[in-house]
C-alpha cells in the first residue's frame, strides 16, 4: 500500500535507495546539575584504588570527546548516540539489539524526530525531511513509532475508539460518521482485535497486555505509515502472547511491504523477526549484517558476549560467559573502542584507535581490530591487564579489508 | 531424599465470599536441601503468591484457605507454617527462609547505606554481635556477591540495577538461611548482569548448601539453572517435572506452548505460533480445565470437568494436569516424547516421534 499524497515521497526516489536513511546521527544529551556531578566525580576518584569498575571510567583522554557546539562548551554530555548509520529498505525488518544504555531507544526517538540529532542527516526516499510543519507532518505520517510499555502509552480515560480516531482525524484520513467506523473497524482487523465492534469502546483497562500493544500498533497504523519504528514492543508483554504480536508484525511487513526497525534486548527474537541485526554498544553500532549470520558467526566479541549471555535451552553445559563488567559511563566513555576495557580480546591498539566498520563478508560489518591484517606487532600486543591470556589472531577470521 | 519445605494442596483467595479470586488452587509443591525449584508462570498466574502464601508474607486482602505448609528444620521438630504463631515466624524468617525480591529499587531503603541495611539484619536477628564483627560480616557478605567492600559506604542509587540486585542476595545470605526465595532476581536486568549473578548465585549455592525456589516467567533460563520445574497456570500448578524433562518432553500442552514461545537461538528459521488467545481473567474462569480455551487438543471432557493432577513415569515426581494423560486417552506424539535420562517411558514408544 503506498502513501496517497506523501509530500515529496515516492516520486522522485531512484532505485535502490532505502525508504529511511540515517547518515553518522549523533546525539549528545546535556548532564545539568555540574556542580553536583562534580562532587559525584570527586568521591569517584577517591575511590578509584580498590573500584575496578569505577576505575575503567576514569582517563579522560584527549582525543575524545568530539568537541561539543559553543554554548555547551565545559558541560559534559552523555554521548548517548555516536556516528550511527541505518538504513531501512522498504519492506525489510532490521533489528537494533544492546543492552539497556546502548543508545537503542535514542535511536529509535532521533528517526521519529522525536529529538533533535546533535548532527548527522534523515533521508526519508533519499530526501532531506523539510523543516517546514507541513513537512514535518507528512513525515511524522510516514514514519510511526511504538512503544514499549502499553499500558502507559494508552490514555486511561479514554477507549480505543477515541485512541483510533484522534491520527485519523489529525491527518485528515477519514471523517467522522461511517467513514470513521469504517476505518477504525478495518484497523483492528488488521491487528487481530476481533470482531471490532468488541473491542471499539473498550477502555484499556478492559484489555489484556497483548491486546493493548495491538491499538497501539493499531493507532501506529491509522495513518498509512511505511516505516514503523517499534521500541521493544514484546518485552512488556507476557511470554505467550509475544510470538502473536511478533507475527503480526511480520504479518504487516508481508503484506503491507512496511519497514520496520524492531529495537530489542533480546537477540533471539531479532533472529526470528528481522531480516538483518545491527548491534549497538554504549552508543555505537558494533557489528551489522544478516539476522542469520550475526547470530551464527558473531564477528565482534561484544556480540560474542551478548550471545553468550542469552537464555539457550539447547546449550548442554553452563555457558562460559565471553566477557565480564558492565557498559561504561557515556559521559566520559573508554578511549578507543568503547569495549575495550569488557574485551576478551583487546590489545593495544584497541585503547586508543575506535576502529572503523570493516566489511567481514559481504554486508556484514564489525567494528572491531581483530579484522583487519594491518597491525603491527606492537599494536595487536594483548592488553596488560586482560583477564586471560589468550590469543587473538586464532579467533579472528580471515583478514578483512578496510570499507 | 527427605524435603526441605512441602506444600500440599495450598490454597489462597484475594478476598472473601462469592467475589473472592481463587489465585492458588490445591498446589503441591517439594523443595529438597540444595536443589533448586523454578517457578514459571506469566504474570497474574499466582506464582508469587503461592510463595508468599508458603511463608506467610501474603498481604491483605490475600486468605490462605486451605492446604498444608511444612518445613523442616536441619533439626527439631518440623513446624507447621500456616500453624505457627508471630514468634515462631520470626525465628524462622531470614535465618532459615530469605527472600530476593525483584526490585531492589524499592525493596533497599534510598536514604540508609548499603553497610547499615545490611548490620540492619544482623542486629535484628543476632543481637549478640560486636560492631566490628557486624562490620566484618556486611564486608564478607558484598564481597561474596562480588561487590568491594568500600561500596558499604554507598547509597542505593549510586549502585547499578546489578549492584542492587546482588546487595538484595548479599542480605538475604546473612544469617546463612537454607531456603531462599527468589522472586524474579534478575528480571529487570540486562542479559549479560542477568548471567553474572546467577553464576555467582550457583556458586555460591555450591559453597552455601542453601535451598532455591525460583520464580520467573522466563522458561528458557530456568531450563538452564532449574533442577526441577513447576509450571503454573491461572493459579493451578498444571506441570511439575525435572528441568531436562520438562524442556525435552513436555506433558502438557500449556508447557509445550511456553517453550514453543522462545524462538531458538540456532537452526533453520521456522515459523512459530507461540499459544493464541490471552491468559484469562481470574474473576470469569472457563468451565472444565482453566487452559482449554487457549488449548488446540481441547476434547469435550476438558470442558466440562477440571482434570487432576496426574501421577507419571519420569524424574523428580512428574506430575501433569491434563485429561491427554490419564492413559486412556491417546497422547499426541509431541506430548509424549521419551525424557531424556529416563528409560521406560511408556508413552513414548507408542508415539515414536520425538519433538
Amino acid at each position: 500500500m503506498t502513501e496517497p499524497a506523501a509530500p515529496g515521497a515516492t516520486a522522485a526516489a531512484p532505485a535502490g535507495t532505502p525508504l529511511l536513511e540515517a547518515r553518522e546521527l549523533t546525539k549528545h544529551f546535556v548532564v545539568h546539575h555540574k556542580g553536583r556531578n562534580r562532587r559525584t566525580e570527586a568521591r569517584r576518584a577517591r575511590r578509584v584504588p580498590s573500584d575496578h569498575h569505577a576505575g575503567e571510567e576514569q582517563p579522560a583522554e584527549p582525543g575524545l570527546p568530539p568537541a561539543p557546539p559553543e554554548d555547551q562548551r565545559e558541560r559534559p554530555v552523555v554521548h548517548a548516540v555516536e556516528q550511527v548509520s541505518v538504513s531501512l529498505p522498504a519492506g525489510g525488518i532490521t533489528a537494533v539489539v544492546g543492552e539497556s544504555g546502548s543508545g537503542k531507544s535514542t535511536l529509535a526517538r532521533l528517526l521519529a524526530r522525536l529529538i533533535v540529532p546533535t548532527s548527522g542527516q534523515i533521508l526519508l526516499d533519499g530526501h532531506a525531511v523539510p523543516a517546514s510543519s507541513r513537512g514535518r507532518r507528512g513525515y511524522a505520517r510516514d514514519v510511526q513509532l511504538v512503544l514499549q510499555d502499553p499500558f502507559s502509552s494508552l490514555n486511561p480515560i479514554h477507549d480505543v475508539y477515541y485512541h483510533l480516531s484522534r491520527p485519523l482525524l489529525v491527518h485528515h484520513m477519514a471523517r467522522r460518521g461511517p467513514e470513521l467506523d469504517q476505518a477504525i473497524a478495518s484497523l483492528l482487523q488488521r491487528v487481530a482485535l476481533t470482531p471490532p465492534d468488541q473491542f471499539m469502546h473498550k477502555y484499556p483497562h478492559e484489555l489484556s497486555g497483548g491486546q493493548r500493544q495491538r491499538v497501539a500498533i493499531a493507532r501506529a497504523l491509522a495513518v498509512r505509515p511505511r516505516v514503523l519504528l517499534a521500541d521493544e514492543p514484546v518485552s512488556m508483554l507476557d511470554v505467550s502472547i509475544r510470538l502473536g504480536v511478533l507475527n503480526l508484525l511480520a504479518g504487516l511487513r508481508a503484506d503491507d511491504k512496511l519497514s520496520i526497525l524492531y529495537i530489542t534486548h533480546d537477540i533471539a527474537s531479532a533472529r526470528y523477526l528481522a531480516d538483518s541485526i545491527m548491534v549497538m554498544y554504549a552508543g555505537q553500532v558494533v557489528e551489522n549484517g544478516p539476522a542469520a549470520t550475526v547470530t551464527d558467526e558473531p564477528a565482534h566479541p561484544y556480540t560474542t558476549l551478548l550471545l553468550s549471555a542469552a537464555p539457550d535451552p539447547d546449550r548442554a553445559a553452563p555457558p562460559a560467559l565471553a566477557g565480564r563488567g558492565a557498559p561504561p559511563s557515556l559521559v566520559t566513555p573508554p578511549s578507543g573502542c568503547r569495549f575495550h576495557p569488557r574485551c576478551p580480546h583487546a590489545m593495544a591498539v584497541c585503547a586508543h584507535r575506535t576502529p572503523p566498520a570493516f566489511e567481514v563478508t559481504a554486508g556484514h560489518q564489525s567494528a572491531c581490530w581483530l579484522h583487519t591484517g594491518g597491525l603491527s606487532a606492537a599494536e595487536s600486543h594483548p592488553l596488560a591487564g586482560r583477564a586471560d591470556g589468550l590469543v587473538p589472531s586464532p579467533s579472528a577470521p580471515a583478514p578483512g579489508k578496510e570499507p | 531424599m527427605t524435603a526441605l519445605l512441602e506444600i500440599e494442596g495450598l490454597c489462597v483467595d484475594y478476598g472473601i465470599g462469592e467475589d473472592a479470586v481463587h489465585a492458588v488452587v490445591g498446589a503441591d509443591l517439594v523443595l529438597h536441601p540444595g536443589e533448586v525449584l523454578g517457578l514459571a508462570g506469566e504474570s497474574g498466574s499466582g506464582k508469587s503468591t503461592l510463595a508468599y502464601a508458603a511463608i506467610r508474607l501474603l498481604r491483605a486482602p490475600g486468605i490462605i484457605t486451605g492446604g498444608e505448609v511444612r518445613y523442616h528444620p536441619a533439626s527439631g521438630q518440623t513446624v507447621d507454617l500456616l500453624a505457627a504463631d508471630e514468634e515462631q515466624l520470626r525465628s524462622l524468617r531470614w535465618s532459615q527462609i530469605a527472600v530476593v525480591l525483584q526490585s531492589a529499587m524499592n525493596a533497599l531503603n534510598p536514604v540508609l547505606q548499603i553497610g547499615v541495611q545490611l548490620i540492619d539484619v544482623l542486629r535484628a536477628h543476632r543481637p549478640g554481635m560486636s560492631k566490628a564483627a557486624e562490620r566484618d560480616r556486611a564486608a564478607e557478605l558484598v564481597t561474596m556477591v562480588g561487590i568491594p567492600a568500600d561500596r558499604l559506604a554507598s547509597y542505593p542509587h549510586e549502585l547499578s540495577g546489578g549492584m542492587r540486585q546482588r546487595v538484595m542476595i548479599a542480605m538475604a545470605l546473612a544469617l546463612e538461611p537454607r531456603i531462599i526465595i527468589m522472586d524474579e532476581p534478575t528480571t529487570a536486568l540486562d542479559v549479560v548482569t542477568q548471567r553474572e549473578i546467577l553464576e555467582e548465585l550457583m556458586a555460591l549455592r555450591q559453597r552455601l548448601d542453601f535451598a532455591v525456589l525460583f520464580i520467573t516467567h522466563d522458561l528458557s533460563l530456568l531450563v538452564e539453572v532449574a533442577d526441577s520445574i513447576a509450571v503454573m497456570y491461572a493459579g493451578r500448578l498444571v506441570e511439575r517435572a525435572s528441568a531436562r524433562g520438562l524442556f525435552s518432553a513436555p506433558r502438557h500442552p500449556y508447557s509445550l506452548g511456553l517453550l514453543s514461545s522462545f524462538p531458538p537461538l540456532h537452526g533453520e528459521h521456522r515459523h512459530m505460533t507461540g499459544i493464541p488467545g490471552s491468559p484469562p481473567d481470574l474473576r470469569a474462569l472457563p468451565s472444565g480445565c482453566v487452559f482449554h480455551p487457549r488449548c488446540r487438543y481441547a476434547m469435550d471432557r476438558c470442558r466440562t470437568e477440571s482434570p487432576p493432577p496426574l501421577r507419571l513415569d519420569g524424574a523428580g515426581g512428574r506430575q501433569a494436569a491434563c485429561w491427554l494423560q490419564d492413559g486412556v486417552t491417546p497422547t499426541p506424539p509431541e506430548l509424549a516424547a521419551a525424557e531424556p535420562g529416563y528409560g521406560d517411558a511408556p508413552a513414548a514408544q507408542t508415539a515414536g516421534s520425538q519433538l
